[in-house]
C-alpha cells in the first residue's frame, strides 16, 4: 500500500515557543532509515496525524539539507492544531507525506527575487531564503518582505537582521500596529513596493499569506511590470487527504494539495479574490 | 468456451444466470424493491426482482407504481448507483495504538479483494463509475476502491423506461450501454437479448441455455432504446458550452437558486460521480486505540470548506455555484469531460426539486440566445 495512506511515527525532538500561540516543532521519523531516505523540497506539506485527536496539513520550515530534523511552524488556531501546539519534546505523532508541488526555485535561478509575507505565511518561505542565501551566486537581488498585524507578532526578528546584513539582499517589515521599537514601516506591506532599490521587470516573486494581502500584492507586482507567469503564491485551504482525493481543497479547477500549494498567478487568476469560491 | 456472439435468454432463463453468477461470486446484488424505492439487494431468486414494477420521477419526487406485465428492469433508476458498493459510505482509513511509553503504531487497513457481481447496472451508473475511476484509480489510487473495483462484475441492462428526470442522452451517456459492462441485457417481452463485454463475460454466458438472437428481437430492441432515448425532456447543453459557467462565478441567480436550497447534501448524496469525503479520527475510550475514518462528505456543508475556523463557502449560494460549476465546467479540467452521466438523481431527491439543467440554463442562458 502506497505511503500516502499511512501515518509513520515520529518524535518531537525540540519545542520552540515563538509565540503565545505560535510553535516549532522540530521533529524526526522514529525509523532511522525513514528519516534518512525522506526527503522534501520547499514549499511542500506533511499531514501531521494526532492520536485520537485527528490531522492537520502544515507546511514544512526547515532547511531541506538537514537530514536530521524536519521543522513545522504552528499556529494553535483549531482543535488539532491547538493540541499539536501542547506537544512537549518526547511525544509521539504520525506523519505523512510531503505532499504538494513547492516553490520554482529552478526557474528563478539567475533571476531577482522577492519573497512576500503576511503572518505565518513567513514559514512556508523560509527555507526559499535560504534555499537562495546557501546558492547566492546563482540568484540575484533578494528582497524579503513580511508583514504582521501587530509588531509583537513578526516572528524570528534576529533571522530578519541577519538576513538584511548579507550581501545584495533587502528586508523590509511592516506592523499594521507598532510598538515604540519597531524600527520599520508602520501599516501595509504592499505599501513598501517603492522602497525595493531598483527595478522588478523581470524579477520573481514568492508569496504567502493572507488571500487579501496576496491579492493586493500580486495586483501590484502586475504594475511593477512582474509576469503572471513570474508570481507564484503559496494556497491555503481545507484539506483531508492530500493525495487531491478527499475533495476539500478544491479551488476552480485545481486541486490545491496535490497541484499546489504553490500555484503561479496566472493559473489561478480565474479563480482568487472571488468571495465564497 | 467463451461466447462473443448475442444470444437470446428465454425470461426464465435470467434464475440460471442468477445462479451461475452466484457459483462465482461471494456475493450477487440485483434491484429490489425496499422501502418505497428499487435499490440493490443480495439476489438469490429472480422472483426478488422488480417485477412488474414501475416508477414515477420529478423534481422532488419518486414514487414506485405498477407497471404491469413481467418485466424486470422496466424502471428509471433509485437512489443508488454503483457508488456505495465501491467508494464505501464509511471506510477505516488506519488504526493506531498508544503503548504505555506513549510510542505510537500506525497499521494499516487491509483491502481485501472482494468478488461482487451486480445485475441491472444502467448505462448512466457505467459512465459514474468510469468517473469514479478516473479519480480513485489516479496516483496515488485508493487501495480500497482498488480492491473492491477489481473483483467487480457488471451485468448492465439497457434502459428503457428513463424517468422525467432523466438527461443521459443529452450528455451521451444512455440509455444504452456501450462498454465497461461484462454481460449487458436488453430485455423484451419474452425474454433478453444478452451480450458479453468482456472475457469473463463471454464465459459465463456460454455457460447459459440461449437462442441465436432473431431479427425481431433485434427491431424491438432497436426501437424501444431510440424510443428512451426520444423520450428524455431534459437536456443539457453540449460540454464546451458548459465550460463557460466558471465565467459566470458573479451570476445574480446565484443567490436565486441559493434561497431554495436546503444545503441539505442529498444531491451529493445520491449523485454517483460526486467523490468527497471527510476524515475522522474515532478514539476509543480506552485512550489506546483509534480509528481514522474517511466517510462521504458534502460541499453543502460548512464543514467541507472551513480553514481556519470558518468556511471559505460561508452561505448556500456559494456552496451551489461550487457544486455546480465543478459537476458542469472544472471537472472538465480535471477529468477531460463533465462530472455528471445524467442519471436525475439530484433531482428527484432534491427535497425542493432543485432541477440542475435549468439551474445551467438560467445561468448560461445569456451566453448562448
Amino acid at each position: 500500500m502506497s505511503d500516502a495512506w499511512l501515518p509513520q511515527e515520529a518524535e518531537v525532538v525540540e519545542c520552540i515557543t515563538e509565540t503565545p500561540d505560535i510553535r516549532t516543532l522540530r521533529l524526526r521519523f522514529t525509523d532511522p532509515e525513514r528519516q534518512r531516505a525522506y526527503r522534501f523540497a520547499p514549499g511542500q506539506f506533511n499531514m501531521l496525524a494526532l492520536h485520537g485527536i485527528g490531522e492537520v496539513p502544515i507546511s514544512i520550515v526547515s532547511d531541506v539539507e538537514d537530514v536530521h530534523l524536519f521543522d513545522h511552524t504552528i499556529r494553535a488556531v483549531g482543535r488539532v492544531t491547538r493540541a499539536l501546539a501542547r506537544l512537549e519534546c518526547g511525544a509521539r505523532l504520525g506523519v505523512r507525506g510531503p505532499f504538494g508541488r513547492g516553490w520554482p526555485l529552478e526557474a528563478a535561478e539567475g533571476r531577482d527575487l522577492v519573497v512576500l509575507t503576511g503572518g505565518l505565511g513567513c514559514a512556508p518561505a523560509v527555507s526559499v531564503i535560504r534555499h537562495v542565501l546557501r546558492r547566492r551566486g546563482s540568484f540575484g537581488r533578494l528582497t524579503i518582505m513580511q508583514g504582521v498585524k501587530h509588531a509583537n507578532d513578526l516572528l524570528w526578528r534576529e533571522q530578519y537582521e541577519a538576513w538584511a546584513r548579507e550581501p545584495d539582499t533587502q528586508v523590509l517589515l511592516a506592523a499594521d500596529v507598532a510598538t515604540p521599537d519597531w524600527p520599520w514601516h508602520q501599516g501595509l506591506v504592499t505599501e513598501l513596493f517603492d522602497r525595493i532599490g531598483g527595478s522588478l521587470v523581470g524579477a520573481v516573486a514568492m508569496m504567502c499569506g493572507p488571500e487579501p494581502m496576496m491579492m493586493a500584492a500580486g495586483r501590484k507586482l502586475l504594475d511593477y511590470g512582474l509576469a503572471a507567469s513570474d508570481i507564484y503564491l503559496s494556497m491555503e485551504r481545507n484539506m483531508h487527504c492530500g493525495a487531491g482525493k478527499c475533495g476539500h481543497c478544491q479551488l476552480g479547477p485545481h486541486f490545491v494539495c496535490r497541484d499546489g500549494p504553490v500555484f503561479s498567478w496566472a493559473a489561478l487568476a480565474p479563480c482568487i479574490g472571488i468571495q465564497g469560491y | 468456451m467463451a461466447v462473443e456472439e448475442p444470444r437470446f435468454l428465454p425470461r426464465a432463463g435470467l434464475q440460471r444466470l442468477i445462479d451461475r453468477l452466484r457459483n462465482q461470486f461471494q456475493q450477487v446484488l440485483g434491484p429490489q424493491v425496499c422501502d418505497g424505492a428499487i435499490v440493490y439487494g443480495p439476489l438469490q431468486r429472480l422472483q426478488q426482482l422488480p417485477i412488474g414494477q414501475g416508477d414515477r420521477q420529478a423534481p422532488g419526487s419518486y414514487r414506485l407504481e405498477a407497471a404491469g406485465g413481467e418485466r424486470c428492469f422496466a424502471w428509471a433508476n433509485g437512489p443508488q448507483a454503483l457508488k456505495p458498493l465501491l467508494f464505501t459510505p464509511e471506510q477505516p482509513v488506519w488504526r493506531s495504538v498508544r503503548n504505555a511509553d506513549g510510542q505510537l503504531e500506525f497499521l494499516p487497513m487491509p483491502a481485501e479483494p472482494e468478488s461482487l457481481a451486480v445485475i441491472g447496472v444502467r448505462a448512466c451508473d457505467l459512465a459514474a463509475l468510469a468517473l469514479q475511476d478516473a479519480h480513485f484509480l489516479g496516483d496515488p489510487a485508493d487501495p480500497w476502491y482498488v480492491a473492491r473495483r477489481e473483483g467487480l462484475f457488471l451485468v448492465a441492462v439497457h434502459c428503457t423506461h428513463p424517468a422525467d428526470t432523466c438527461f443521459c442522452a443529452s450528455t451521451g451517456d444512455g440509455p444504452t450501454c456501450c462498454d465497461g459492462f461484462d454481460l449487458a441485457l436488453h430485455e423484451l417481452d419474452e425474454g433478453f437479448i444478452i451480450e458479453a463485454g468482456s472475457k469473463e463475460g463471454a464465459t459465463v454466458l456460454a455457460d447459459l441455455a440461449t437462442l441465436p438472437v432473431s431479427r425481431e428481437h433485434w427491431t424491438a430492441a432497436q426501437a424501444q432504446q431510440a424510443e428512451a432515448a426520444r423520450t428524455q425532456r431534459r437536456h443539457l447543453r453540449p460540454a464546451h458550452e458548459l465550460a463557460c459557467l466558471s465565467d459566470a462565478l458573479m451570476h445574480s441567480h446565484w443567490a436565486e437558486v441559493g434561497r431554495r436550497c436546503l444545503s441539505c447534501g442529498n444531491c451529493t448524496a445520491v449523485c454517483p460521480s460526486c467523490f468527497c469525503h471527510r476524515h475522522e479520527e474515532r478514539p476509543a475510550i480506552d485512550g489506546v486505540h483509534s480509528a481514522h475514518v474517511r466517510s462521504w462528505d458534502s460541499c453543502f456543508t460548512a464543514a467541507h470548506s472551513a480553514l481556519h475556523g470558518r468556511p471559505v463557502r460561508a452561505d448556500t449560494a456559494q456552496r451551489y455555484r461550487q457544486w455546480l460549476i465543478h459537476k458542469l465546467c472544472t471537472w472538465q479540467d480535471q477529468y477531460g469531460r463533465i462530472g455528471c452521466v445524467g442519471c436525475g438523481r439530484c433531482i428527484s431527491w432534491c427535497p425542493v426539486g432543485i432541477d440542475l439543467t435549468a439551474e445551467a440554463e438560467t445561468v448560461l442562458g445569456a451566453a448562448y440566445v
